[in-house]
C-alpha cells in the first residue's frame, strides 16, 4: 500500500505540485495528437529523413525573428514558418526544374539555412539562447505558447481531415490521383506546409533538434505493431504521449534535461518494439510452425 | 464473373461518337514516337494495340489519357467521356498499409470525390466488383499480402468501379497466369458489351486473335489498323518490323503537314532489322 502511494506520488505528484509541469504535459498532449499524425504519413511517404532536414531548416527563420524582436513567440513562429516554407518551395522547385532529384537539393537547402542559422545565433545571440533554440523550453511553456500549440493541433487535425483521402492517394497510387482529381499539389504542399507548423510547435516545445523526434519515433513504434492507417494515426498519438510524460517525470525526478530524455523515453519504445512487436525483428524469424493452407 | 456486374455498371451512357485521331504525332526530344497517326476507335469496340518495342503504344495510351503533350494534331471525342486507365507499371506502394477493400473503394471517386461520405450502398458496390474478380473473402487483406495476379484482379475491380466509357489498359495480363488472364479477360468483354470502349495494348497475339474484334497494329505510324483478321497478317508484321528501334540521330525535319501524306510504310531511312522477330502463328 505504501509502495502503491509512493508510485502515486512519484507519478502525479510533481504535477498535482508543479503548475509548470502541469503546462508541459498540457503542450505534450497538445503535440503528441499534432505532430504524431503528420509523422505517420511522412513514414508512408518515405519522407522521415525530410522532417529531420525540414527541422533544420527552420532555424534561420527562428533566429532572424529573434534579431528582430528578441525572445518573442510571435516572431520567432512566423520567421520559423517562412523559413520551413521557402526551404520546402525552393527545394521542390530545383527538384523539378534542373538534374537534381529531390533529395540533394534538400540537403543542400537546409544545410544553407542551417548554416545561417547557426551564424547568427552565434554571433547576436548569447549561449543560454542558442540552448533555448537548439533543445526548446517544454518546462517553461506560457500561456502564448500553450495556444500556440493549441492552435496548430486544431489547424493540423482540421486540415488533415480535410486532406485525408487525397493524402492517402498521394502516397498509395501518386498517378491514380493525378488521374482522377486535381488535388495532388494541394495534398503535397499542403501537406508539407503541416509539416513545417508541427515542426515550429515542437521546436518551441523541445528544440529544433529534438522536434522532429515527436514525429518519427512514435509512428515508426506503431508500424512494429499494426498495419492499418487508422489505429496506426491512434498509436503513434498515444505512444508519443505516454513517451512525453514519462520523460517529463523522468527528467523531473533525474533532474535531466527535458527533451532528450523525452526522444529517448521515445527511442526506448521504439526498440523494444522493434524486438517484440509482430513485424518487428520477430517477422524475420523461423516460426516453429505452419499452417496447412 | 458474376451476372450481377451488369448492374454496377448500367449507368454508363453509350458512347457517342467515338474517338478520332488526326494526325496525331507525339516526340521525345524531337523524335516522334507516334507519327502522323490518324484514325478512329469506333464507340464501343474492342482494340487491340500491338506492334513491336518501341512503337509508340503506351505512348498512344498516354496521349489519349491527356497525359502527353501532342506535338501536333488532335484527339476528338474524349472530352464528354470519362476514361480509365491502367498503367502497365502502376506507382502503386505496396507497403501502405490498406485493406483491398480500402483500395479498391477509391475507384469511387467520381462519386465520393475527397470528401464524400461512404454509405452502406459503396460498400456494397465495392464487394461486388471484388466478387467480380473473384476475390470475395479477401476485402480485408492488407494488400502487402496479395500475389501480383490477386494485384491485377484488385485493381480491376477497381476500375470496374470507375466505371468510365473508355478504359485503357496496359498489358494488362504481363504479369499474371493463365485463368487470372481467362478471368479478366471475360471482364474486358463484358464491358465492350456494356458499350464501353476498350483499348489494351498487347503483346500476346494468341490472345489478341482469340478475343480482341479490332486491332490496331502500330509502328510509331498506323501500319494497319481494322478487324484482327485483316490486321494481323504476316506481311503486315514484317512491315512493322522494318520500323528501327532507335531514333535515328540524324534524321531530317519531317515537313508533312498533310496527315494523308504520310503513308503507312516505314520512312525511307528506315532499315531492316536484321532479327526481326518471328512471325507469331
Amino acid at each position: 500500500m505504501a509502495a502503491l502511494s509512493s508510485l502515486f506520488q512519484a507519478v502525479a505528484g510533481p504535477f498535482i505540485e508543479f503548475n509548470f509541469m502541469r503546462r508541459a504535459l498540457l503542450g505534450c498532449l497538445l503535440l503528441s495528437v499534432s505532430a504524431a499524425p503528420v509523422g505517420v504519413f511522412l513514414m508512408l511517404r518515405r519522407m522521415s529523413l525530410t522532417g529531420d532536414a525540414m527541422a533544420h531548416a527552420i532555424l534561420p527563420g527562428a533566429a532572424i525573428g529573434y534579431l528582430a524582436a528578441g525572445l518573442s513567440l510571435t516572431a520567432m513562429t512566423i520567421g520559423g514558418v517562412i523559413a520551413g516554407l521557402g526551404v520546402a518551395m525552393g527545394s521542390g522547385l530545383v527538384a523539378r526544374h534542373t538534374v537534381l532529384r529531390e533529395d540533394t537539393s534538400l540537403a543542400a537547402f537546409y544545410l544553407l539555412s542551417l548554416a545561417l542559422g547557426v551564424l547568427i545565433v552565434s554571433v547576436r545571440g548569447n549561449s543560454v539562447d542558442l540552448l533555448h533554440v537548439l533543445f526548446g523550453t517544454v518546462l517553461a511553456l506560457d500561456d502564448a505558447a500553450l495556444s500556440l500549440l493549441g492552435g496548430i493541433a486544431v489547424t493540423t487535425l482540421v486540415a488533415g481531415a480535410l486532406l485525408f483521402r487525397p493524402l492517402v492517394l498521394e502516397c498509395l497510387d501518386p498517378g491514380f490521383l493525378r488521374r482522377v482529381s486535381a488535388l495532388s499539389p494541394l495534398a503535397h504542399y499542403g501537406f508539407l506546409g503541416l509539416l513545417v507548423i508541427n515542426l515550429v510547435a515542437g521546436f518551441h516545445a523541445l528544440g529544433t533538434l529534438m522536434a522532429v523526434g515527436l514525429m518519427v519515433l512514435p509512428a515508426a513504434t506503431a508500424r512494429f505493431w499494426l498495419r492499418s492507417l487508422l489505429p496506426l494515426i491512434l498509436l503513434a498519438s498515444a505512444l508519443a504521449l505516454l513517451a512525453s510524460a514519462s520523460g517529463l517525470l523522468i527528467s523531473y525526478h533525474a533532474d535531466w534535461p527535458t527533451s532528450p530524455t523525452i526522444v529517448l523515453c521515445l527511442g526506448v519504445a521504439y526498440l523494444v518494439s522493434m524486438l517484440l512487436a509482430p513485424f518487428g525483428l520477430r517477422a524475420q524469424q523461423r516460426s516453429s510452425s505452419h499452417l496447412q493452407a | 464473373m458474376s451476372e450481377s456486374l451488369a448492374s454496377t455498371s448500367s449507368s454508363t451512357p453509350p458512347a457517342s461518337g467515338g474517338i478520332a485521331l488526326h494526325s496525331v504525332t507525339v516526340t521525345y526530344q524531337r523524335h516522334p514516337a507516334l507519327h502522323h497517326l490518324s484514325g478512329r476507335f469506333e464507340p464501343g469496340s474492342m482494340t487491340a494495340v500491338v506492334g513491336p518495342n518501341g512503337a509508340g503504344k503506351t505512348t498512344l495510351l498516354r496521349a489519349l489519357a491527356g497525359d502527353l503533350l501532342l506535338q501536333s494534331g488532335h484527339v476528338d471525342g474524349l472530352a464528354a467521356q470519362r476514361m480509365a486507365w491502367l498503367p502497365q507499371h502502376s506507382e502503386i506502394d505496396r507497403g501502405f498499409p490498406i485493406s483491398v477493400r480500402e483500395m479498391v473503394m477509391h475507384g469511387l471517386w467520381h462519386q465520393l470525390g475527397a470528401w464524400g461520405w461512404r454509405r452502406a450502398s459503396h460498400r456494397a458496390a465495392c464487394d461486388q466488383a471484388l466478387a467480380a474478380v473473384g476475390m470475395t473473402g479477401m476485402e480485408q487483406r492488407p494488400i502487402d499480402t496479395l500475389s501480383g495476379g490477386q494485384m491485377q484482379r484488385a485493381l480491376f475491380a477497381r476500375l470496374i468501379l470507375e466505371d468510365a466509357s473508355v478504359i485503357l489498359l496496359d498489358e494488362p495480363f504481363a504479369a499474371v497466369d493463365e485463368p487470372t488472364s481467362a478471368d479478366l479477360l471475360r471482364l474486358i468483354a463484358q464491358w465492350q458489351r456494356e458499350g464501353k470502349t476498350v483499348i489494351t495494348v498487347l503483346h500476346d497475339l494468341r490472345l489478341v486473335r482469340l478475343h480482341f474484334p479490332q486491332t490496331l497494329l502500330l509502328a510509331r505510324q498506323a501500319v494497319a489498323w481494322g478487324p484482327t483478321d485483316r490486321v494481323l497478317t504476316e506481311a503486315n508484321w514484317l512491315r512493322a518490323q522494318h520500323m528501327r528501334e532507335p531514333f535515328d540521330e540524324h534524321a531530317p525535319l519531317c515537313v508533312h503537314t498533310e496527315p494523308s501524306a504520310c503513308t503507312a510504310s516505314p520512312p525511307a531511312s528506315a532499315q531492316p532489322v536484321k532479327e526481326a522477330l518471328a512471325w507469331p502463328r
